[in-house]
């Protein structure tokens, strides 16, 4: 990515409403292509600064360029972005073409291109033959697409997708999410979407910057987000995660470091980077091996029983109780139909591989 | 909604007061005032209900037909001003802040907490060619012509030798002026129910897709805020129509609309039948109105859907 020109440069962003600093102090770049997340649970300021990308509100200090402008004096109407509202904003008293073909028209396009923009635009949603429908007999998703189509007739440099994807249903969302990615492949341009749907940021976006209160976190590509997560909220926020609090007590001279956990007792962790003294362990749930016979002498191993079993479907999360005290979380996949699956009140033997052991920061 | 089938008695016990209500104050009067336009003066106070026409015949004259028509006039220019200054007074307080909004809202609404006349006789204190307004244009005009003789500029009289007082009261210009200001808040109170049930990220969508102030304005409020918009003439333009007070105390001899010459029938002329026919007449206009104002709209919800 970092090979292409940057096409959103954020820098040292604040956005303060009275004194809440809703946006604290944010720097990002975002480049050309990219379709890029801002992932945050709600109110952690990722809305705001969107809109602050649309025009609709000024930082209170630091600059926004977009394609290397200062954006600072340029009203939300002469801004090369364009977005997608949460809630669509498809205008009711007009019919889908005229939707599509108002920021068009606004912009005094002639009529032959307006209605060649219009068409293709609406057959890159899959709308085609919807023209004159009114937006009351569309559904969520169709309102949806023509929210999109609005917005990319006017080739943007960049599209803004507020939470797109939070009023449809299960089912539909999966779809969505798919189709998303493809248009934007084809659109070619960059997409910058809002979520607080951890696995919506996952599986559509290329880099995600994780926000809270107002500061982003970590910026990463899906798979190092989930695998390496930088601190304590991002590997809590992305996914489920095991978490023990620890202070180091030494470190080995083969790059071992010597935690000890107040419940688990000493663990010693292969991990060469500097770390502060307080920190947390955290293991995924999925890496987690439960058994009833003891496991290899490598792992750490704990004696325990479970507490309750969670059936979803595809997976199981087994709740153990380890007799020292923790409870811990362990996924199963539901490999095989008939299969014998841990009940409640079973002793077993639980344990991870040391390298699997995520060290992170408070 | 067949709720009130399951318990008929409460139906009846809330339904049959205001029903009752309806009938003895206001459709039995109705009615009868509906009969006396087809009755014929006998003597002084006996009116004989003969089903003539005669009534109906002679308020359709010219002389009628033209007061008729200037009450339209002045109930739309009414209607139309109060639109014109409506609409930016109901968008200020839609985007006003939450505190600010009920002030601002209670600040409209405090008029009608003083009766009609008191409130017409304020407004005649204020336009009279002795009143406060043509006092402040005064003042004006002396600190104006004081500070051209000091700049040595007196002699030349650039604004006059003297002040003349406006003449503001007992004209069409009163009128008018009177009526918009009484039927204000009518108009400000439902535009003001349509722009705050407005979403708004219409007016953002709008702005994100190129559109300026001007044409979001165009484009996309008025046509969201129409319903608003409709049911605000109608609530402005009925009331102003059969206005009574208001040219009666700020109008000039020919500034009299249909209301005041429909008094004059029932009190100082003493006729009745005629005053009667005259209501109806006026009823019957209104209806007519909205019945197509109703298939106007009727129109563009097919138009629209």
């Amino acid at each position: 990515m970092a090979d292409r020109p940057v096409i959103l440069q954020i820098k040292q962003v604040v956005k303060s409403f009275g004194n809440v600093h809703a946006v604290n102090g944010v720097n990002l770049n975002i480049y050309e292509g990219e379709f890029f997340a801002l992932l945050g649970p709600s109110g952690c300021g990722k809305t705001t600064l969107l809109r602050m990308l649309a025009g609709f509100e000024f930082p209170s200090e630091g600059s926004i360029k977009i394609d290397g402008k200062e954006t600072r004096d340029i009203p939300p109407n002469q801004r090369p972005v364009n977005m997608v509202f949460q809630s669509y904003a498809v205008f009711p008293h007009m019919n889908v073409f005229d939707n599509v073909a108002y920021g068009l028209k606004v912009a005094k396009t002639p009529r032959e291109e307006v209605k060649e923009r219009v068409q293709d635009a609406l057959a890159l949603v899959k709308l085609d033959g919807y023209e004159l429908r009114k937006p009351d007999q569309l559904s969520g998703g169709q309102r949806q697409r023509v929210a999109l189509a609005r917005a990319l007739v006017k080739r943007p440099r960049v599209l803004l997708l507020d939470e797109p994807l939070s009023a449809l249903d299960a089912k539909l969302r999966e779809a969505m999410q798919l189709e998303l990615v493809k248009l934007q492949k084809a659109v070619g341009i960059t997409f910058l979407i809002v979520t607080h749907d951890q696995e919506e940021a996952l599986s559509m976006a290329d880099r995600i910057a994780v926000m809270e209160n107002g500061v982003v976190r970590q910026v990463a590509p899906p798979g190092e987000l989930y695998e390496s997560p930088n601190c304590r909220f991002v590997a809590d926020f992305i996914g489920r995660m095991n978490l023990f609090a620890g202070i180091v007590e030494g470190h080995e001279d083969w790059g071992g470091l010597n935690v000890k956990t107040e419940l688990l007792g000493k663990l010693t962790i292969p991990h060469s980077e500097r770390v502060s003294s307080k920190l947390h362990l955290a293991v995924r749930p999925e890496k987690l091996r439960i058994s009833s016979e003891i496991l290899p002498s490598s792992y750490f191993s704990f004696p325990g029983e479970v507490d309750a079993v969670v059936y979803h479907g595809s997976e199981s999360h087994v709740y153990l109780k380890t007799d020292a005290g923790p409870f811990l979380c362990a996924t199963l996949t539901n490999l095989s139909r008939i299969s014998v699956r841990p009940k409640k009140g079973d002793r077993l033997w639980i344990g991870w591989a040391p390298e699997d052991t995520l060290v992170l920061s408070e | 909604m067949d709720y009130w089938r399951k318990s008929p008695k409460v139906f009846w016990s809330f339904g049959i007061p205001p029903t009752i209500w309806l009938f003895a104050l206001f459709l039995a009067p109705l009615f009868l005032v509906w009969g006396l336009s087809f009755g014929e003066k006998q003597g002084i106070i006996e009116v004989a209900i003969t089903g003539t026409l005669e009534n109906y015949s002679r308020a359709v004259q010219p002389l009628y037909l033209q007061i008729f028509l200037k009450s339209f006039w002045y109930a739309g220019l009414t209607t139309f001003f109060c639109l014109v200054i409506s609409f930016p007074i109901a968008l200020a307080i839609t985007s006003a802040s939450e505190r600010w909004k009920p002030i601002l809202l209670l600040l409209v609404i405090l008029p009608f907490w003083t009766n009609l006349l008191i409130r017409t006789y304020a407004l005649i204190a204020v336009l009279r060619t002795n009143g406060y307004l043509n006092d402040l244009l005064e003042l004006i005009w002396l600190s104006a012509d004081s500070g051209l003789r000091i700049l040595g500029l007196g002699d030349w009289n650039l604004f006059g030798e003297r002040f003349h007082r406006f003449e503001l009261l007992y004209n069409n210009f009163a009128v008018v002026y009177g009526l918009v200001y009484v039927h204000l808040p009518f108009m400000v109170l439902p535009l003001y129910a349509a722009l705050d049930r407005m979403d708004r990220s219409y007016i953002e969508a709008s702005l994100d897709l190129g559109a300026g102030q001007w044409r979001t304005f165009r484009s996309v409020i008025v046509p969201l805020a129409l319903p608003g918009i409709i049911s605000g003439v109608i609530i402005t333009f009925i009331p102003a129509l059969g206005s009574y007070l208001t040219p009666d105390l700020l109008g000039g001899t020919d500034s009299q609309m249909i209301a005041n010459v429909i008094e004059r029938q029932f009190k100082s002329a003493n006729d009745w039948p005629f005053g009667a026919a005259l209501s109806f007449l006026l009823m019957y206009l209104t209806f007519f109105a909205l019945a197509v104002r109703a298939l106007l709209t009727r129109h563009n919800e097919k138009g629209l859907a």
